[in-house]
């Protein structure tokens, strides 16, 4: 299955900040009494902003400073909690392409990388420069460049390092992220594996 | 070298090495369920595809199934949906489903056990991230995303790297009115909820040899709260008498072959892992959440910390906390006075947390300021407890007793809190918004600590309460 090829993703970022941000919080569960993704992307922190809006703050992504941003920045263990593959639908819907972070739950990275949505590492020092640079002009450009594990900025001097585990990153390159065709190529050997394993042969 | 239970489960159903480097493994159990699976089933369908092996998928529904009303249309006409749904997909591709009429039906990660589907050496997954539950058994059990469920459905596979593996030894006795649940709870506050990204956790030590099956399960259900996917216990007698004569388990000279390969799957003694953490029982005490996390805990005999005393990292997501939880710092965690008060989940709504609670409430009420429900977490349960008479014992302390289902764990189904509500849970999670009201409050505790406070109306000692020394 041929799929686009990601080697870098270019957009304006959005910070929405705090650490151990879960996939409740990006898509509350109320939301996923659905049988199809569609129509999930308005949905995306929908509690999260009510909350800001109930306080009198501005939930960044209510925020029209940062309107069509397309890179989600946040903070450490992004994507915590349930395995939904509802929450990097939403944010995919909503016109995320890549997400910095600190880290990142496992379930959600993998969901995320099956989805083409690269999640990168940066630490916490560059995500605070970066942020500083997308509040003080938020129609800056931010690239997130896998090729060279870089993350820059047009017109402003940014440079970060990133990382993002090979097993995510060659197959976004590559063009084979969604693991389905691979799989299927082996299906031979699946079967040759079922009829060893006693428990599954019945033997 | 020794090998790990994971080294040898993995080893076993590795199909082959993936051309990035991650491990195509061979799921042998697959459990779905009605809010994960609807769209991978379209997605083979768009890819012409079949589910591979329809004998080794098995369902249920749990996550939307109203634990009030039983019959057929519910009220929600999302949820009804969700069921019918469910129900069709299974007709048409022959997977088994423990269907609302069957008397089978439950919280998947209850069913599975009770059904003896979930056996010592396999791999399982299921589109829910608590599916770590299973790992009680000796089997290495993962949480994935629908796209994973499509994959699973199509080809028995699914593409991962192998995680590295921390053994997590607590020994010694725990302390009355201490229990699994406070182990669990405690070893997520030491490691953190990221702590285990990238390891599957390895628990063992004398406290967990002791354990009961269901113990096991409470521990590693909520392996995924400090970010490990897996978490396993190595499989022995206990195991094996747990399994013995259920539905699915091995039968006649075939138990005796599985009890023999269940044997040879455990972490050999020699075997090497990349961390290991030791913690002793005696030092457990009753535990509960504070914050927004499952990580912000504290004993029931401390108070909620000032985010200034604690280190750098959690500071602000403490703040945040105490923001959202409207409870000042230095609150004593003795006294928060409760509103809700929820007994059932993945974690706690098995016989044993019913019978532990029942024995201990009989003759006592429930305060008249507190809501308390009763979940079973299956029909299976429910069934049982209803024989043996603890349904009778919680209706007359005052809780309802509902029908099997995930309920107030997640807000996807009416049971819910209103406004900010706060509610003493045995459930898995305290993030915001998770108990299905967006300024809902959650307490992670013990089934006996959410009886405590039930009786009292506000959070207190169980062992006080219930004069446990």
């Amino acid at each position: 299955m041929a799929l686009e090829k990601i080697t870098q993703v270019t957009g304006r970022g959005v910070f929405v900040p705090g650490d151990d941000i879960d996939t409740d919080r990006i898509i509350p569960a109320r939301f996923m009494k659905c049988v199809t993704f569609d129509g999930l992307g308005e949905f995306a922190f929908a509690d999260a902003k009510a909350a800001e809006k109930a306080a009198g703050r501005l939930h960044p992504l209510d925020d029209s400073r940062f309107n069509g941003a397309t890179i989600l920045i946040s903070g450490s263990n992004f994507g915590c909690g349930s395995s939904r593959e509802h929450a990097p639908q939403a944010l995919y819907r909503y016109g995320f392409r890549a997400v910095i972070a600190e880290s990142f739950a496992e379930i959600f990275f993998g969901n995320s990388t099956t989805l083409g949505i690269p999640c990168v590492k940066m630490s916490k020092q560059d995500i605070a420069d970066l942020t500083s640079l997308i509040e003080k002009t938020p129609s800056i450009q931010v690239t997130v460049d896998l090729t060279e594990s870089k993350v820059t900025t047009d017109d402003v001097d940014f440079r970060a390092e990133i990382s993002i585990p090979g097993h995510a990153r060659e197959p976004l390159m590559n063009g084979r992220w969604d693991s389905i065709a691979d799989l299927v190529d082996g299906l031979d050997e699946v079967k040759e594996r079922v009829a060893a394993i006693p428990y599954l042969s019945g033997k | 070298m020794g090998k790990t239970l994971l080294d040898k489960v993995w080893e076993e159903h590795t199909v082959r090495t993936l051309p990035d480097g991650r491990t195509q493994l061979l799921i042998g159990t697959h459990l779905i369920h009605e809010v994960t699976s609807p769209q991978a089933f379209g997605m083979i369908r768009d890819l012409g595809m079949k589910v591979l092996y329809p004998n080794r998928t098995f369902a249920t529904v749990d996550h939307i199934v109203p634990t009030d009303q039983r019959a057929e249309p519910f009220s929600d006409p999302l949820a009804d949906a969700m069921v019918k749904e469910l129900r069709k997909n299974c007709a048409e591709t022959g997977v088994t489903f423990f269907d609302l009429p069957s008397g089978n039906q439950g919280i998947v990660h209850i069913v599975g056990p009770e059904q003896g589907i979930t056996q010592p050496g396999t791999t399982i997954a299921c589109g829910d991230s608590h599916t770590s539950t299973h790992g009680a058994f000796g089997a290495i059990a993962f949480g994935i995303g629908t796209s994973q469920v499509r994959d699973v459905l199509a080809t028995q596979t699914m593409a991962i790297g192998k995680p590295k593996v921390r053994r997590i030894n607590v020994d010694g006795k725990l302390a009355p009115g201490v229990y699994a649940k406070d182990v669990i709870l405690h070893i997520i506050r030491k490691l953190g909820v990221n702590g285990g990204i990238g390891y599957a956790y390895e628990y063992g030590g004398s406290t967990f040899d002791s354990f009961t099956q269901e113990e096991r399960m409470t521990v590693c259900n909520m392996s995924i709260e400090g970010g490990a996917r897996v978490g396993y216990v190595n499989p022995d007698e206990t195991t094996f008498e747990y399994l013995r004569g259920r539905p699915y388990s091995p039968k006649g000279a075939e138990w005796d072959a599985a009890v023999a390969r269940w044997k040879a799957v455990a972490s050999d003694k020699d075997a090497v892992y990349d961390d290991i953490v030791n913690f002793k029982a005696e030092e457990i005490l009753p535990t509960v959440t504070w914050g927004i996390t499952p990580g912000q805990a504290i004993f029931i005999d401390e108070s909620i910390p000032n985010p200034d005393d604690l280190p750098e990292k959690d500071r602000a997501t403490a703040a945040e906390a105490i923001e959202h939880m409207k409870l000042p710092a230095g609150t004593p965690a003795v006294g928060i006075k409760i509103d809700v008060a929820f007994l059932g989940s993945c974690t706690n709504g098995r016989l044993s947390d019913l019978q532990e609670v029942a024995k201990h409430i009989r003759g006592r009420k429930v305060s008249s300021q507190v809501k308390a429900i009763v979940v079973p977490g299956s029909q299976g349960v429910a069934s049982i407890a209803e024989k043996m008479g603890l349904a009778e014992i919680f209706r007359e302390a005052g809780f309802e007793w509902r029908g099997a289902g995930c309920s107030m764990c997640l807000g996807m189904n009416p049971d819910k809190l209103v406004g900010d509500q706060l509610c003493a849970s045995s459930s898995n999670r305290n993030f915001k918004g998770r108990q299905g009201s967006p300024t809902g409050r959650t307490m992670l505790m013990s089934p006996l600590m959410v009886a405590a406070a039930a009786l009292t109306g506000e959070v207190s000692d169980a062992r006080k309460v219930f004069g446990i020394q």
